[in-house]
């Protein structure tokens, strides 16, 4: 087996002394940015990209990749103590993780949190390891109308699977992408939606989108409900841990189901956010007692985070292999990659061996460390956020401040912050979801480029979405995601009044 | 707002969400609506080369239009029904309390400089609403600029806005 091989010859790479302490950093710094809401992985490698040209790019990326792993971990302790979302993808780690920690079984949460993650993330890992090659291959006959069928999947899903009401989703979504628009089109060169106003020639970042909507939004949610942090405190002891262990093997089936989401939407463009929504939503509907969802049920903290463990490792597979970043934090990554001069791409497997399986090794150490940095200091980080709300605060205002205005070193990204903020925080109270308009933001303009050539390739029509099986199916199954809310209306509404003949959900 | 449907003391008076929900589908119509017409401008059909850079923001716009516009419609259509509630007077009155002042720290980045505007914002903060006193205050709003300093400036090599104070230093 050659990839045993070079595996091993990748842990003899990854497994000197700087490489395991600056692991070491990274999971503990991905903690922190993870665990502080406004501070993302993201943004946080961003920040911390110009302080790695001088390193070693192995020893960097080993530092870098282990942030987002950190990050990844540490979403999950906010989403259960404070019902603060750290990261996106953490959203649905909320629904049933704080009704825990309300219940007492913070401890029991937090254990399946962290290690349905390590489980997610290994399967990924393992995943990278063998399937690379291969996966690669199938994704590289993906053509555009495939691509923007994928992409149709993810956001679709989000209709059929959120809480919000449909028509609030797709609005949102659809904001998303609107923003996207704005700036100059990168096809034809004009500008768009730019009515004029010279500080929104280069668009809409994402990344100021994200601080304004969860960092500053949040804050003013918090203010909302008063002063204080409304914590749990939560102490993990060995007992707990491994009662809690034992009684995971049940959700076997969990698990397989949410890493294949998880290594599914990481691996084409879908990302850990989606894919949380979507295993959590799965595992609902397939739950034999879907009502105690929302309650506390340990399933509903298993799913998410499996599958955004999943997601965010599996991302970095079309990023090495294609050199498409299947998230956020990923092409952050790939941005670091061509600043040390590395050509991401089928190549660097063979020119940069060491690099990559070094990289792939320090994926499996840096989570094993990761599990045990997080089991181990959850009461440091739970007491960190038991700092005074009034001391936090504007502590966490003046970062996001620094995190917008670095992205472009521009003002105006400051100013929009606060847009974004007031709007995360009436989009909040009224029920919008937040996470289609950052992702809708993010992949707008390469859903549009795919959408864009496919009509090319098809001359405008839209049969070319059901051209072939694999695209035909994808799109199908988009469909029916789309339109399973309208399922559930129909039948309630049939059970109401007498049989009628039902009229077909065709979505345009 | 006064007709609410369980009219309270004048202190616990709530906010319903019928004018908030109002506002905010109608303010997506609008942009739907800007979103369409620039569209239209730019061209939503095919030019030689294919599709114009419209074509794909017009479908957008008019998605946008289609599901704000049916919030908007509903909120309306319902507006002498029930009014959940959006949030009470007190509660709003916190988030001004915190939006106010954010606003004013984002004007004073651009005019102060980021450190003194920090500075400002963390002490008024601690001193209004967590009633710490002066010397508690003065140690976490100078420490916490001076760390930013340090950490951006002279460690990552981020220059950060700067005002006439750190003028007057030569910085």
């Amino acid at each position: 087996m050659d990839e045993i091989n070079n595996l091993l010859h990748g842990f003899s790479v990854a497994l000197t002394l700087p490489n395991l302490g600056f692991m070491l950093v990274g999971i503990t710094l991905g903690v922190l940015i993870g665990v502080l809401p406004g501070l993302g992985g993201a943004n946080g490698i961003a920040i911390l990209l110009p302080l790695t040209l001088s390193m070693n790019p192995t020893t960097a990326i080993i530092m870098l990749s282990c942030i987002y792993w950190g990050a990844l971990f540490g979403g999950a302790i906010t989403s259960i103590l404070f019902n603060i979302p750290g990261e996106p993808w953490s959203v649905a780690t909320t629904f049933d993780g704080y009704p825990m920690a309300q219940q007492g079984r913070a401890a029991q949460a937090l254990t399946a949190a962290f290690t349905s993650s390590f489980v997610g993330a290994l399967f990924a890992v393992v995943l990278i390891t063998f399937l690379a090659p291969l996966l690669a291959k199938f994704a590289i006959r993906f053509g555009p109308a495939e691509f923007f069928a994928v992409q149709l999947l993810t956001f679709c899903s989000f209709v059929g699977m959120s809480k919000e009401p449909p028509a609030k989703v797709i609005a949102a979504m659809m904001l998303g992408f609107a923003l996207a628009a704005v700036g100059m089109d990168s096809v034809t060169g004009q500008l768009r939606m730019t009515y004029g106003y010279p500080p929104l020639l280069k668009g809409f970042d994402f990344l100021i989108a994200v601080i304004g909507l969860f960092g500053i939004g949040e804050i003013l949610l918090t203010m909302e409900e008063g002063l204080a942090f409304k914590g749990k405190h939560a102490k993990i002891d060995p007992k707990v841990v491994w009662s809690t262990w034992k009684t995971l093997p049940r959700h076997w089936l969990t698990f397989l189901r949410s890493t294949a989401i998880g290594c599914w939407m990481g691996i084409t463009p879908g990302g850990a956010t989606p894919a949380s929504f979507m295993s959590y939503g799965i595992a609902r509907r397939m739950s034999k007692e879907p009502d105690s969802f929302g309650k506390g049920q340990v399933e509903g903290v298993l799913a998410p985070e499996t599958a955004a463990h999943a997601a965010g490792t599996s991302a970095l597979l079309p990023m090495l292999t294609l050199g498409i970043p299947g998230s956020p934090t990923a092409a952050v990554l790939l941005g670091g990659l061509l600043i040390w001069g590395l050509q991401p791409g089928p190549m660097l497997f063979v020119e940069q061996k060491d690099f990559v399986w070094g990289l792939i090794a320090s994926m499996y150490l840096g989570n094993i460390v990761g599990l045990f940095v997080v089991l181990t200091t959850v009461p440091f980080w739970a007491a960190m956020l038991r700092i005074p709300f009034s001391v936090i605060a504007p502590v966490i205002v003046v970062i996001c401040a620094i995190g917008a205005y670095t992205v472009h070193s521009s003002m105006f990204d400051v100013v929009l912050m606060l847009v974004f903020g007031v709007l995360g925080y009436l989009f909040k109270k009224l029920r919008y979801p937040l996470a289609p308009l950052v992702l809708a933001l993010v992949l707008g303009d390469m859903a549009e480029a795919s959408f864009r050539q496919s009509m090319l390739i098809s001359q405008g029509s839209l049969s070319i979405f059901w051209s072939n099986g694999l695209v035909g199916s994808i799109v199908g199954l988009a469909l029916v995601m789309l339109c399973w809310p309208l399922l559930g209306t129909l039948k309630s509404w049939l059970q109401r009044s007498a049989p009628a003949a039902p009229a077909e959900g065709n979505a345009s | 707002m006064e007709e609410n449907q369980e009219p309270r003391d004048a202190a616990g008076a709530v906010v319903g969400s019928r004018w908030p929900e109002v506002i905010v589908s109608a303010m997506l119509v609008g942009v739907a609506v800007l979103v369409i017409t620039d569209s239209l401008r730019v061209g939503n059909g095919w030019a030689d080369d294919g599709p114009q850079s419209g074509y794909f923001p017009f479908y957008i716009g008019l998605i946008l239009l289609a599901s704000s516009g049916s919030v908007l419609v509903g909120a309306l259509l319902k507006w002498r029904g029930d009014n959940p509630v959006f949030a009470e007077r007190s509660q709003l009155a916190s988030v001004c309390a915190v939006l106010v002042p954010m606003t004013v720290y984002v004007a004073g980045i651009a005019w102060l400089g980021i450190y003194v505007a920090s500075f400002l914002l963390i002490a008024f903060f601690m001193r209004r609403h967590g009633k710490y006193g002066w010397a508690g205050t003065a140690t976490v709003s100078v420490a916490v600029p001076l760390v930013v300093y340090l950490v951006f400036e002279r460690w990552f090599l981020v220059l950060l806005p700067k005002g006439p104070l750190e003028a007057l230093l030569g910085l």
